[in-house]
């Protein structure tokens, strides 16, 4: 799992360093790959076999992205989800809840070979937990218990997928003692996360 | 070919139907113009699905990578605003909190199915928010162009491109009309200024009833 929405709250340094690691056949979960982002050097070195994302490919054609043409020659595997659906699958992964039914997708490509369950007059679908092995996540302040804070709109996805992997790792911006972090303000606290790392953050610009 | 409206005039007329107090999403792409249109008596609450409710203009100056909207744009972050994780942010969205989404639409059928994801030639696709959005925001209005780049209608009886969504939307704006769903199909409520009723339905691949029309008031 790759936490980050665009430019917020992603995992740049993380990415660069699972980059240089050279490990392949990798399954990732994120919410966008192949619009210009970081994730694509994963792409460049052939490490992913199969993507989870709700953005993957620009519907308006355009530049195409590493992701793009491995997809396009079948050399990489893609698993679109409409975006509340990876989220909550990622909630529920972390939860302990193994599926739940819901109303998006209903009469979609998405709901191909899903169970479909009408209750109270309308239709659901059912949709299972996502979980991960690893969870490579940004956050902006960690104390040394892994209390993490964010910046912005940097929350998006590694506040659900700090919940939901084995192993989780967070980048941060800055690491502080225990007791230094208002327990007020502590969005992911410390007990689901297994590593931190202290890193400058990268620079990243969206292009349109 | 009959000319129509910008797409910033068909923003303004999107913005028309806002009303004051309303938390509103805005689809990437012309919705996102609707912003800059809004008439000033009128303040709503836009809510962005990467995860913040209250947020303002644009802006160019003092760039945040952290504080950006669904479309990946640096914007003002305004009093009263909040920030929060992907799925509080869709919980929010399929909760039904959401009054107002508009979003953009490759096609639209008589009973209101949207499809606005997937080129079928093209293929792989890009689904974000927007299936989210169709199902779970109160009212979904759709901003689009009245026909394709190749002239065909791309409101039509049945879509023939993967559904977004089944019976969501309920106004069409377009650079032509302002079509509304109804339980017995499409109703011509508007047309653009110099456009003729006969013209949009030639351009329309779905019947329209066409009783009470007026011009667009821009």
């Amino acid at each position: 799992m790759f936490g980050g929405f665009v430019s917020a709250g992603t995992p740049t340094n993380l990415i660069r360093a699972l980059a240089r690691t050279g490990v392949s056949g990798l399954t990732g979960i994120a919410n966008n790959i192949g619009l210009g982002d970081e994730l694509d050097i994963l792409n460049e070195r052939r490490q992913l076999a199969t993507f989870i994302a709700s953005f993957a490919i620009r519907a308006s054609g355009g530049r195409r992205s590493c992701f793009e043409e491995l997809y396009r020659q079948g050399l990489v595997a893609l698993e679109l989800v409409p975006q509340g659906t990876l989220a909550e699958r990622i909630r529920a992964g972390g939860a302990g809840i193994p599926a739940f039914y819901t109303k998006t997708g209903v009469g979609t490509p998405v709901a191909d070979g899903k169970e479909v369950r009408e209750l109270d007059g309308e239709r659901y679908l059912m949709e299972t937990a996502l979980t991960a092995d690893y969870a490579l996540l940004k956050a902006h302040q960690a104390d040394t218990f892994g209390n993490l804070t964010y910046r912005g709109a940097g929350r998006n996805f590694n506040v659900p997928m700090a919940t939901a992997a084995r192993t989780v790792i967070v980048e941060v911006d800055e690491i502080v003692e225990v007791g230094t972090l208002d327990p007020e303000l502590i969005v992911t606290p410390g007990v689901y996360v297994d590593r931190i790392v202290r890193c400058a953050t990268v620079p990243v610009r969206w292009e349109q | 070919m009959v000319s129509g409206l910008s797409r910033e005039l068909i923003a303004l007329r999107v913005a028309r139907e806002l009303r004051d107090g309303q938390v509103v999403n805005l689809g990437i792409g012309l919705p996102t113009l609707v912003a800059n249109f809004l008439p000033a008596r009128v303040r709503v609450v836009l809510q962005a699905e990467n995860g913040i409710l209250g947020y303002g203009a644009v802006k160019d100056a003092d760039y945040d990578q952290d504080v950006i909207n669904a479309g990946g744009q640096p914007v003002e972050i305004l009093a009263g605003a909040s920030f929060f994780s992907s799925d509080q942010s869709f919980a929010m969205i399929r909760g039904g909190h959401i009054d107002v989404a508009v979003l953009g639409g490759l096609q639209v059928s008589a009973r209101g199915d949207l499809a606005n994801w997937l080129v079928p030639a093209r293929g792989g696709g890009s689904i974000g928010g927007a299936m989210d959005l169709a199902t779970g925001a109160r009212r979904l209005i759709v901003a689009m162009e009245h026909r394709t780049r190749g002239g065909h209608p791309r409101i039509l009886a049945h879509c023939t491109y993967p559904l977004t969504a089944e019976r969501c939307v309920k106004l069409i704006v377009t650079d032509l009309a302002v079509i509304e769903v109804t339980t017995d199909g499409l109703a011509l409520r508007e047309v653009a200024p110099g456009v003729s009723v006969a013209e949009v339905v030639a351009q329309t691949g779905a019947p329209l009833t066409t009783d009470a029309v007026r011009e667009m008031h821009l």
